[in-house]
Parts: structure tokens; C-alpha cells; sequence
């Protein structure tokens, strides 16, 4: 019964948005208080009712409970805690619900935090972020119902697909969906002003943390699923640019051209417009990643189960919420007042040309991504777009954008002074130069582009540092100690972000570029030498493991003669559903990875005798961890931000129980 | 209204309209040139020296388009795991009267044999095409890819698995022709 009541459930919480998405809209519109104030305990019920209803599916999961549709396919009696629950998003409706969980989740922060908010903008906020809700209930509803039971139904269920029950992917799905439905908040936000006609520098402040949460579990997503891809896979990859990857590239994208634009309206009251349509564009870029997975306009390594109704449901929603805040857009963008004017050389400039090149990114990267079905609908022809038109387009796109970004943070808000910014970095011009020609020098093949990159890298962590020391006055009097105590939170979210990315950008240039590969049939005792390892092989055994049969190899790793450790790559071969997995076995180290594959045996003739060998695949993945300490520090970068922000959020809450204290004192 | 203003929207509209055109077209589906034109002359030797044929013919375009009527031609192989997956769903069409031929791609025999033993063998006949020739001529470029061939011309080819889902689809043209095959008659 308790799947029943959470199919129920959704229709109540539908209900409730439909509620929360009318009343207090006309509420606003007719300056009546009582009404608008309906929206906050109608946002914490809808809450409670998708909570209810998830909760529901989970307790269904939990018990394997078979008669339901979605749990045969999705789940099975053997599988371990975390990944039943994981089954549950892990497909088509599951993931919807945990969509619609999300956005009442955000509705309800905002109702919750949002207290010092006006109540005309938040319940404005509220009743539009309810309607993306209704969208999605109703998709619940009539196409993708997550709760269909299923008679007779069977003893054991259909999923159990081995590449999936993997800690990375487990928490992948939430965490880029909690960044898709983040950016609803900016979005209603977004709306709520343009109805308004009203952004200032309050606006932005109310908008920039919800941007940032957005951002933050954005960037965890995507990191988790390129982690996964990198060690589950096999392949040594980290990022293929498939049309689903870019489909959660590209919010991510905008998003952050939005964390930085909405720092010019709220310091400078400027840039608004752009804003606003920044906010718009990062939910609409959600949406329609939502619609490549699923409708399968795209061909991709992704595939969720597709269906062209589910498809048309998704294209309507997409035409009404995009078209619908493009239309407001074009009708009400004059409302807004315009900005203040800033010099050609300012912190201004230095950040509107980081959101051109941001967004010349996002156009490069949708182009790609579309092309091959617009090409299909104009012409028939079937290609693909695969990494080397990004590599070729979008990668050389951020040289400026890091360039520029070592620069642009000692800029001056209004008007800056080039030459004396310019005196303070022209030791680190000059180091990172020096260091990329000697680079250059050092690496064995000639390889311009990738020393190009190393001294792009350094030059963003040098400034970024340099930055910092000039903000915390250091070489000048005073306690240190204090002086670092006093930097706001919001610098050393900058100084991490900053830094994060420039870490990153080291590793992914190392990775890219100085890796090395060997792949070949290794027989017991071979030796080969990689990345400045020895590595030999020390023979395989079989193993048999619940439902799989697997090959596992030994082989000890050297360096300089010593020991440094042992891998044991393995290769499973699963029975239900026939499947064969690598697990990869790493070895990392600041300088790179070590990564060894093992595939099944083999016998061939070596001098008329039979042996048995191996096909292995080692990699040497130079710095491949540079790269995920990178994104870690660009999402601590995040929180710092958003912690700095929080105080913010937290002061009409203080004030509200200081209020409620002083109600207390005075009886 | 100014331009500029509108311009978001105008992009979105475009995009819109391709999207609704996507929907309707399949992008994993790829064209084979073969459609409406005879089979590619084929002659493999056979598998196993089965009653059908004892010649040691295992897969001849002449003598099915001599036979005429509706037949599929599937190519496999025992190294590729999703013609594992796909075997039920051959083993269904078997159950259900249509006659499929084999092609064992660039495969061992043994494994090949192997393959149909323990799985089942939903074939009339399995030619042998040990280096991938016939898999060239008949544009194959991955297994499991499979034919259909009405009195001998192709009429519709399946690229990779046929999934549950593509049951469907297969089976109603399948009937299709059938019907159009029987009101010839």
C-alpha cells in the first residue's frame, strides 16, 4: 500500500503547487499580503508531500519489492545497501522524482531563508519555482509514474548492472541534479524580477548564493562522474565531450559567468540586464541537457531508456518555461533601470570580457553538440562531433580567459590603473614565460601548445597568490596572523576558486599531453618500463567470485630499484546480465598515475612452446591528480564564497529571533 | 521592439524548431546503401554439415533469392557481448516462424559453434566468414547488425542489438511484409 499512497503523495504535492503557483502570484500582483503569505507553508507542505513520496519509493527499494515496474528493472534481492537506493535514480522516473524532491527542496530553503527577503519578490519566487514543480509532477504523472505496479510480477529483478554499482556514480546523479534544480532558484529569481522590473544590488546579493549552492554541486557532479568514467571505464579518461557531458558542461558554464556577473550588479549596479539573462539561460541550459538524455535526439555513450512521448512532454515543458521567461524578457528587460557607467580598464571590463569568453565557450560547445542533428534535419547527413573540434575550438578559447583572469582580480572596481598592475606582475609574466620555455627544453617531443599551457597555469597560480599577499598587506606592518583573520570569506573564495582552476589546468595539460600508454600482451616475469616505473608482471590467477568469474594479475612496481608497491588489476566477467567489467588498479603519486588493466588470457606460441599470456594496458596519466585536487580546492573555493554569503542569509533570521527574544522579554 | 531585446527569444524559437524536427529523426539509425538493391553476391562455406546442407554451403544470396519469400540475415560472433544479448531475441523470431541465416563474423568456427550450442541455435544455416569479407561487402561495421531480405532484395537493416524495445518495430515489419509479400501472390 505505501507505494500506492506515495503515487498519491505526488498528486497532493501536486496539488499544492498548483496552489503555490497561483495564489500568491496574484497575491503580489494585487498587493495582498494575506495571500502572498501563503506561500511559505504551502512550499514547506509541498515538501513534505514529495518527501513522503520519495521516501515511499525508497521503503519499495529497500524491501525489494518486485511487483513495482520500476524496482524489477532497476534493482535486484543481491544488491548491496547503497546501490538499491541508488537503482532509484539511477533510470527515467526515479531520477524525475528525485528531480521534483529537489525542487521543492529549494522552494522550500527559499521559503525557510528567505524571510528577509520582500514578501512581494519571495513569494514571486516561490510561485514561479512552483510552477517549473507542476511540470514536473505532471511528467510524474501521466508518462514516467515511477509507482506502476506490475501483475503477476516476478521473483527477482533485472538490475543489477555491475559498471553502476560504484560509489562515484551512486552519488553522481544527485549531486548534478541538486546543480541543475539549484539553478531554478536563480532562475525564479531571475523571473521574479523582470515581473517586478526591479534588480539592485539587494537582488543580486539574494540571487548570488543560491548561484553559488547551484555551482558548487554542479562542479561535485561533474567531477564524480568524470572520476568514475576515469577509473571504472578503463579507458584512462577523463572527459570524451559526449553530447551528455556537455550537457552538463554547459549550465555549469553559464553558471559560473553568473557567479561573477552577479558580483558586478551587486557591487556596482551594473551589468544587470545581462544577469538576468544569464540566470535564465543556466536553467534553460538544465532543461534541455534533461532533454538530450532522454529523448534521444542524440546519440550517446549515456542512454537512458528513450521515448519520443516522454520527448514531447520534455520539448512542451522546455518551450513554455524557456520561451516563456524569454518573452518576459523581451517585454519587460526596459523596466529595469540601467546601470552605472565603468572605464574600458576596470574590474568591470575585466569581468564582463571573462563572461564573453565564458559564453563564446557555452556557444562553441552547444554548436558542437547540436550540430549533428541539425545537420540530420537539414540535410540527412549522419556525423559525429567527437574531441577534437573541441579541442580545436573550445580549448584554445580559455588561453585568454586565464590570461585575463590574472589580471582582471587586481583591477580596481570603476576605473583601474593598467600600468600599475601591470608593474606588480611583470616579475610573474616574466617567471611563467621563463618556465614555459624551459619547459619547452625539457620535454622530449616539441610540444608547443602544452608548455604554452604549463606557463598559462603557473601564471593564474602566481597572481592568484600575488593577489592575496597585496590583499592581506603582507611586507607591511601589523600581525600577519590578524590580517589573514580579517580577510573577508568571500576573498578566500575567490583565492581558492581561482587557484583550483589553475591547478586543474596544470593537471589536465599534463594529463593531456605527457601521458604515456603501453598496451600489449605481457607473459609471466616481463618487465617494461614507464613514467619512471619498472613494472613487471608477476603472473594471474582466476577467481570466482557471487555472480562473476574474474582474472586478477599481479605485478610489482619500482622505482630505482626499490619496491614502491604492488597492483592487482582484475577483470570480472558477470553472468546476469553478461557483462565484463575492468576493475583498474592505480598508483598515484603528485607525478602522475600509474593505471594497469588486465584483460583474460591468452595462449600463443613464443619458440614453438605454448604460453599463456595477457593483453595489459599500463598508463603513465602525468599529473592526473593535480586535476581532481584542483576541482576539490575550486569547490572549497565555493564554500568559502557561499559561507561569506550565508552570514548574509542568516541576518534577518538573527533579527527575526532577536525580535521573537525581545517579544519574550517584553511579556 | 528593439532587436536586441528579442534576439534571446528569436534563438530560442530556432532551436526549438530543430528540436521538435529531432524528435522525429532517428540518429542511431544509419542508412544502409543496400536498402531496395539485391543482396551483395555472397557464397560462405557452412558452419556444420547440417541435413539442410549437406553441400557445405552455409550461406548462398543466390539460392535464398532463388527461394524467394522473406528471411533475415544476421551477422554475429561469439567474442561480442551484445550478440549475447541479442540472442533471445533471435531465438523469439525463430519461435515465431521466420528463417534466419547466420554469418559468423571474423569468428573461430569452434567458438562460433560454441556459441549456438550453448545458447541455442536460432539458425536455418551459418556461413562461415573467418577474415570479415562478406562483413565488408555487406557494409557491416560492428555486430550484431542484421538484414532483412525480401525475395532477395534488402528491405530494412538493424544496426547493433535488437533490444526488447525493437521487438516491436521488427515484428511489425516483419508482418508488414509478409502481407505485402502474400497479396503479391
Amino acid at each position: 500500500m505505501i507505494v500506492e499512497y506515495g503515487h498519491l503523495a505526488v498528486a497532493l504535492a501536486l496539488s499544492l503547487a498548483l496552489v503555490q503557483a497561483i495564489i500568491p502570484m496574484f497575491g503580489a500582483y494585487h498587493g495582498n499580503v494575506r495571500l502572498m503569505r501563503l506561500a511559505r507553508p504551502v512550499a514547506i507542505g509541498q515538501l513534505l508531500f514529495v518527501s513522503f513520496s520519495f521516501g515511499a519509493l525508497i521503503y519499495a527499494y529497500l524491501g525489494s519489492d518486485f511487483s513495482v515496474v520500476n524496482i524489477v528493472k532497476n534493482s535486484h534481492s543481491l544488491k548491496p545497501l547503497l546501490y538499491k537506493i541508488s537503482g532509484l535514480w539511477s533510470n527515467h522516473e526515479g531520477s524525475l522524482l528525485l528531480w521534483a524532491l529537489i525542487i521543492a527542496l529549494f522552494g522550500a530553503l527559499v521559503a525557510i531563508f528567505g524571510r528577509g527577503l520582500p514578501l512581494s519578490l519571495q513569494s514571486r519566487v516561490l510561485s514561479i519555482q512552483a510552477m517549473i514543480g507542476v511540470g514536473f509532477y505532471l511528467f510524474l504523472l501521466t508518462t514516467s509514474n515511477p509507482f506502476l505496479r506490475i501483475f503477476p510480477f516476478p521473483d527477482e529483478g533485472r538490475g543489477l548492472n555491475p559498471l553502476l554499482q560504484d560509489p562515484g556514480l551512486a552519488f553522481h546523479p544527485p549531486f548534478l541534479y541538486l546543480g541543475y534544480v539549484g539553478l531554478s532558484v536563480s532562475f525564479s529569481f531571475a523571473v521574479a524580477a523582470l515581473i517586478e522590473g526591479k534588480v539592485d544590488a539587494a537582488w543580486a546579493r539574494w540571487v548570488r548564493p543560491w548561484a553559488l549552492l547551484a555551482w558548487v554541486f554542479l562542479t561535485i557532479g561533474i567531477v564524480l562522474g568524470s572520476w568514475w568514467a576515469y577509473y571504472e571505464l578503463g579507458w584512462g579518461g577523463w572527459w570524451a565531450w559526449d553530447p551528455v557531458e556537455n550537457a552538463s558542461f554547459m549550465p555549469w558554464l553559464v553558471c559560473t559567468a553568473l557567479i561573477h556577473s552577479a558580483i558586478v550588479v551587486e557591487k556596482r549596479e551594473t551589468l544587470k540586464s545581462w544577469t538576468i539573462l544569464l540566470a535564465l539561460t543556466a536553467f534553460s541550459f538544465s532543461l534541455l541537457g534533461t532533454f538530450i538524455v532522454r529523448s534521444g535526439v542524440l546519440t550517446s555513450v549515456h542512454a537512458f531508456a528513450t521515448d519520443p512521448e516522454r520527448g514531447i512532454f520534455i520539448l512542451g515543458f522546455l518551450g513554455a518555461v524557456i520561451g516563456g521567461s524569454l518573452l518576459l524578457y523581451a517585454l519587460r528587460v526596459d523596466k529595469i533601470e540601467k546601470g552605472s557607467i565603468f572605464a574600458p580598464i576596470s574590474r568591470e571590463t575585466g569581468l564582463l570580457i571573462n563572461n564573453l569568453l565564458l559564453c563564446t565557450g557555452v556557444a562553441v560547445v552547444f554548436f558542437g553538440t547540436l550540430y549533428p542533428l541539425l545537420l540530420d534535419a537539414m540535410t540527412g547527413d549522419k556525423i559525429s562531433v567527437g574531441a577534437p573540434f573541441f579541442n580545436k575550438t573550445f580549448v584554445p578559447l580559455m588561453m585568454p580567459l586565464i590570461f585575463i583572469m590574472g589580471f582582471a582580480i587586481q583591477l580596481n572596481w570603476k576605473r583601474a590603473d593598467i600600468k600599475a598592475v601591470a608593474s606588480r606582475l611583470k616579475f610573474i609574466f616574466g617567471a611563467s614565460v621563463l618556465a614555459a620555455v624551459m619547459i619547452f627544453y625539457t620535454m622530449d617531443t616539441d610540444n608547443f601548445m602544452a608548455a604554452l599551457w604549463f606557463g598559462l597555469g603557473l601564471w593564474l597560480v602566481l597572481a592568484t597568490f600575488a593577489d592575496l599577499f597585496k590583499r592581506i598587506g603582507l611586507g607591511k606592518s601589523g600581525n600577519l596572523l590578524n590580517k589573514i583573520k580579517r580577510q573577508p570569506r568571500a576573498t578566500w573564495g575567490m583565492f581558492f576558486g581561482h587557484l583550483g582552476f589553475a591547478i586543474a589546468v596544470l593537471g589536465m595539460t599534463g594529463t593531456s599531453n605527457l601521458s604515456q600508454e603501453f598496451q600489449n600482451i605481457m607473459a609471466r616475469g616481463q618487465k617494461i618500463d614507464i613514467g619512471g616505473y619498472e613494472v613487471t608482471f608477476e603472473g594471474a590467477k582466476a577467481e570466482v567470485g557471487a555472480n562473476y568469474t574474474a582474472v586478477r594479475g599481479l605485478f610489482t612496481v619500482r622505482e630505482g630499484g626499490e619496491i614502491l608497491t604492488k597492483l592487482e588489476p582484475a577483470t570480472r566477467t558477470y553472468i546476469t546480465p553478461y557483462q565484463s567489467t575492468t576493475e583498474a588498479a592505480l598508483y598515484t603519486a603528485l607525478r602522475g598515475d600509474l593505471f594497469i588493466v588486465i584483460s583474460e588470457e591468452q595462449e600463443i606460441l613464443i619458440d614453438t612452446k605454448k604460453t599463456s599470456v595477457f593483453g595489459v594496458r599500463i598508463y603513465h596519466k602525468f599529473m592526473q591528480v593535480w586535476l581532481w585536487i584542483g576541482m576539490i580546492i575550486m569547490v572549497v573555493g565555493g564554500l568559502f564564497s557561499l559561507s561569506d554569503r550565508r552570514f548574509r542569509i542568516g541576518v534577518p533570521l538573527k533579527s527575526l529571533f532577536a525580535k521573537k527574544n525581545k517579544i519574550r522579554a517584553g511579556e | 521592439m528593439n532587436l536586441r531585446k528579442i534576439i534571446p527569444l528569436l534563438v530560442f524559437a530556432v532551436l526549438f524548431a530543430f528540436l521538435f524536427r529531432g524528435l522525429s529523426l532517428k540518429p542511431r539509425v544509419i542508412p544502409s546503401v543496400l536498402i531496395d538493391k539485391p543482396m551483395p553476391q555472397t557464397v560462405l562455406p557452412a558452419l556444420m554439415v547440417s541435413e539442410i546442407s549437406k553441400t557445405g554451403i552455409g550461406f548462398s544470396t543466390d539460392q535464398i533469392t532463388a527461394k524467394g519469400g522473406l528471411v533475415l540475415v544476421n551477422f554475429y560472433a561469439s567474442w561480442c557481448p551484445p550478440c549475447r544479448i541479442e540472442h533471445p531475441a533471435l531465438l523469439r523470431l525463430q519461435k515465431l516462424g521466420y528463417k534466419i541465416y547466420g554469418i559468423a563474423y571474423k569468428d573461430k568456427p569452434e567458438d562460433a559453434q560454441n556459441f549456438v550450442d550453448n545458447l541455442g541455435n536460432p539458425y536455418v544455416n551459418i556461413g562461415v566468414d573467418l577474415k570479415g569479407k562478406a562483413g565488408v561487402d555487406w557494409g557491416v561495421y560492428a555486430v550484431p547488425e542484421t538484414f532483412v531480405i525480401l525475395n532477395g532484395r534488402v528491405i530494412y537493416k538493424h544496426f547493433g542489438v535488437i533490444h526488447e524495445q525493437d521487438m516491436e518495430d521488427i515484428e511489425a515489419l516483419l508482418d508488414k511484409a509478409k502481407t505485402s509479400q502474400q497479396e503479391k501472390k
